[in-house]
């Protein structure tokens, strides 16, 4: 009875995003305010609707009703009550229904976040959301139906794949997916304001907040991600350039793009046509990541299912979206074109390069992962583009942008000089060069992967740290002026200081990372660099839902004990697939990553892979500072208080009626 | 020309020249790490370049898989149910190697005709085939995944 009642309720809510999605955007042309005010009950019934729906299917998994198909092929009785409900979004089906739920979350966020928006906008940014939910829907009830029945029911389920029985699982999907549907707001805020025609700062101004919100949400979502990926897969590597990596690495360079280009058209009323095209570009890549992982045209864990419906509705959807709105910004851009002028030494500038090369790295991401597909499907051969592709693109493209990044906080709107530039930047640029020179030397080895990575990390780092004093130079009480710096520039440069960390992680763990392969029976051990790794032995054990192997390896350095790791080898009781469980002894300063491979022979041995990581954590500890700059930055003061004085003043509401 | 408007040309000219060299490194890079895929007949055939990096796919055949030496080097045959070749790997294979599935493996050929891999990839799925080795796999015998 549940299930089908979140059946009804998905259908409820198709009918209602048909009204949300129609009513008041007819309503904001024809200038008539009843009807523009459907938008916000419209979203809250949808909210509703999605709630029971999610709830309808949440309940399904939490009380074993196996006699619903997708519960059945995800769960298990002997599955723990925190996957469960986290299985809700494991697979296809319910990870489509968690993207609508979230997309009518985001709605109900506007609406209650939004009030200082008029209404015209407000009106027509619901719908064109509601439009998107639409989409999101049919899909759903026409393709993939996670109520759909399997009847008679099975006595018990087929289990969660156990790769996703992890709290870092867990959670990534949801804030990924938080990232990628938010970006429908800043996409939703672009179309309303190509429709109206009129792109000025207070759009931008609107606009803003959203966008760093979802962006922050998508930068925790990656960070997790990796986090995951590295802990659960076995491999000791954070990021593989895997085409579901980059689905969702795509849509955060072109976001990250669009977060800088919005800055420029708020202050300063450049960029306007290019800026919306970002928002428009972020939505549809992140469309495009979705599909791309959950249609199945990939090969990676992420894949699920092939089913030609589902490619064929994906591909309609993607093409009526991409399409309709790139032929409006043909029709409406010409008439947003701005006519701002600022010289080439202006932080303008330097974002325009931000943007250039973001969105150009972007694109050259895009071309190493479609084009296997675009060859498959055109039946010239199979091939794969590999990471030596991505990493000889990254690299020199993301060079030059952290040699601009601090630099360019720095920059004055309009004009600068550079002379007055390099007054600031001369003493962090001979610090970031002879540091970063002469650091790799406390390792083992001088390297200049190493020294280069140590040298943009400082520099990215200092001149950060030297836009803070510029601003407070001159002034009679630094304290005071400290605590009147508005919040905005506080996000800001935590984000850039999280480039500068991330770098460090990214460079030494590139370079100073070993890795091994070996055979060890118990008793054994065997050096890799300052650290000794003595096999105890391996025992059984058993888990809620798995029998394990586990085995017991002792780390030594200078004869002192330093940690005790207890990798497993998991056979889940279900799907009988062994997994490999890494036990890892994090450190500030170095991980060790124990794996075990096989048992091999009859003394006892196993194959065992070892890592020693330095620095690995560093990587991931900047990407949560750049999402915590993010969300200092969207929660700056300015954005409520400029929310309520336009609010006060709902200039030329009657004439954009019209 | 007045000045502004050539210190625009400028910056667009640099960016140009920027935008230009992205895409020739990206050209470039594209064209080096290009890898192909071949089934074990094309392997047989000898269509794989000599010393080129390439893929190979398809099933591993039951009961040939040996550790030869003091088992970090696994040996095994990859067949397309046509022809079939040898696999020689050194280290921990993924979770889900089992014979009988479908792996693909990332290598070089070895003069000997033996295909030295240094990765290879199965997948976290009990029917799962990768789609490549799906689509060269010759009429399978038997049933088509092993479970």
């Amino acid at each position: 009875m549940i299930p089908e009642l979140g059946h009804f309720a998905l259908i409820l809510a198709l009918v209602v995003a048909l009204v949300q999605a129609t009513v008041p955007l007819v309503g904001a042309q024809l200038g008539r305010v009843s009807w523009m005010h459907m938008a916000r009950p419209a979203v809250w019934a949808q909210l509703i609707c999605m709630g029971v729906a999610y709830g309808a299917l949440t309940w399904a998994f939490v009380t074993h009703d196996f006699s619903v198909r997708y519960v059945a092929a995800n769960s298990n009785t002997a599955l723990p009550l925190m996957y469960r409900i986290s299985a809700v979004w494991g697979s296809h089906e319910g990870s489509l229904l968690l993207w609508a739920t979230i997309l009518s979350l985001w709605s109900g966020a506007v609406t209650l976040f939004g009030r200082g928006i008029p209404l015209v906008m407000l009106s027509r940014v619901l719908a064109v959301m509601g439009m998107i939910s639409i989409g999101f829907l049919l899909f759903m009830l026409l393709t993939s139906n996670p109520f759909e029945r399997l009847l008679p029911a099975p006595i018990e389920g087929r289990d969660l794949n156990p790769l996703l029985q992890d709290p870092g699982m867990a959670l990534h999907p949801p804030l990924l997916y938080m990232g990628y549907v938010g970006f429908s707001v800043a996409f939703a805020f672009a179309i309303a304001a190509l429709i109206d025609g009129r792109l000025d700062a207070a759009w931008a101004r609107w606009s803003r907040p959203w966008t760093t919100i979802a962006w922050m949400f998508l930068t925790l979502g990656i960070t997790l991600g990796s986090w995951w990926a590295y802990n659960e897969l076995g491999w000791g590597g954070w990021w593989f350039w895997d085409p579901v990596e980059n689905a969702s690495f795509m849509p955060w360079l072109v976001g990250t793009a669009l977060v800088h280009s919005l800055a420029v058209t708020e202050k300063r009323g450049a960029f306007k046509a290019w800026t919306v095209l970002l928002a428009v570009f972020s939505f549809s890549l992140s469309l495009l990541g979705t599909f791309l992982v959950r249609s199945g045209v990939l090969t990676s864990v992420h894949a699920f299912a092939t089913d030609p419906a589902r490619g064929l509705f994906i591909l309609v959807f993607l093409a009526v979206v991409v399409g309709g709105s790139l032929m409006l910004y043909a029709w409406r851009a010409p008439a947003v074109r701005s006519h701002v002028h600022f010289a080439p030494i202006s932080r303008e500038s330097a974002l325009l390069l931000n943007n250039v090369l973001l969105v150009v790295t972007a694109a050259s991401i895009l071309l190493g992962t479609l084009y296997p597909l675009i060859v498959d499907a055109l039946g010239i051969g199979k091939i794969s583009v590999g990471p030596p592709y991505f990493n000889a693109v990254f690299v020199p493209l993301t060079i030059p942008l952290a040699l601009v990044v601090g630099v360019g906080a720095m920059l004055r709107w309009k004009q600068d000089s550079l002379a007055r530039i390099w007054k600031h930047v001369r003493w962090p640029a001979v610090i970031s060069v002879a540091l970063g020179t002469l650091l790799p030397l406390l390792f083992d080895r001088w390297t200049w992967q190493a020294a280069l990575g140590l040298t943009l990390a400082l520099w990215v780092g200092l001149t950060t740290l030297e836009g803070f004093r510029d601003r407070l130079s001159g002034r009679d009480r630094p304290l005071a002026a400290f605590a009147r710096i508005p919040r905005g520039f506080h996000g800001m440069s935590l984000a850039h200081a999280g480039i500068a960390v991330f770098i460090v992680g990214i460079a030494l763990t590139t370079t100073y990372s070993v890795e091994k392969d070996v055979r060890l029976a118990p008793g054994e051990s065997w050096v890799l660099g300052a650290y000794e790794f003595r096999m105890v032995g391996v025992k059984p054990v058993q888990g809620p839902n798995y029998d394990a192997q586990r085995g017991e390896i002792r780390v030594f350095r200078d004869g002192e004990q330093v940690a005790v790791l207890y990798p497993e080898k998991r056979i889940y009781r279900v799907q009988r697939n062994p997994m490999t469980e890494a036990a890892i002894d994090p450190g500030l300063g170095r991980d060790l990553f124990v794996a075990l491979g096989e048992p091999l022979g009859e003394d006892g041995a196993w194959s065992v892979r070892l890592y020693y990581k330095p620095f690995i954590r560093w990587i991931w500890t900047g990407g949560l500072m750049m999402a915590l700059g993010g969300l200092l930055a969207a929660t700056d003061r300015r954005y409520r208080q400029l929310a309520r004085r336009d609010a006060r003043v709902p200039a030329g509401m009657a004439e954009a009626a019209a | 020309m007045t000045p502004a408007r050539r210190k625009r040309l400028l910056l667009i000219g640099l960016m140009v020249v920027g935008i230009a060299l992205a895409v020739g490194l990206a050209l470039r890079a594209f064209n080096s790490n290009l890898m192909f895929f071949y089934s074990p007949s094309q392997v047989v055939a000898g269509e794989p370049p000599e010393g080129a990096l390439f893929r190979v796919g398809g099933m591993v055949v039951e009961g040939s898989v040996e550790r030869p030496g003091d088992g970090m080097t696994v040996r095994f045959g990859l067949t397309d149910n046509q022809h079939t070749i040898t696999v020689e790997y050194t280290g921990i294979l993924p979770d889900l190697f089992r014979e009988g599935q479908g792996i693909v493996a990332k290598g070089r050929l070895r003069p000997d005709g033996v295909f030295v891999a240094d990765e290879v990839l199965a997948k976290h799925d009990e029917n799962y085939m990768p789609p490549e080795v799906a689509g060269i796999m010759k009429k399978p015998q038997g049933t088509e995944t092993g479970r």
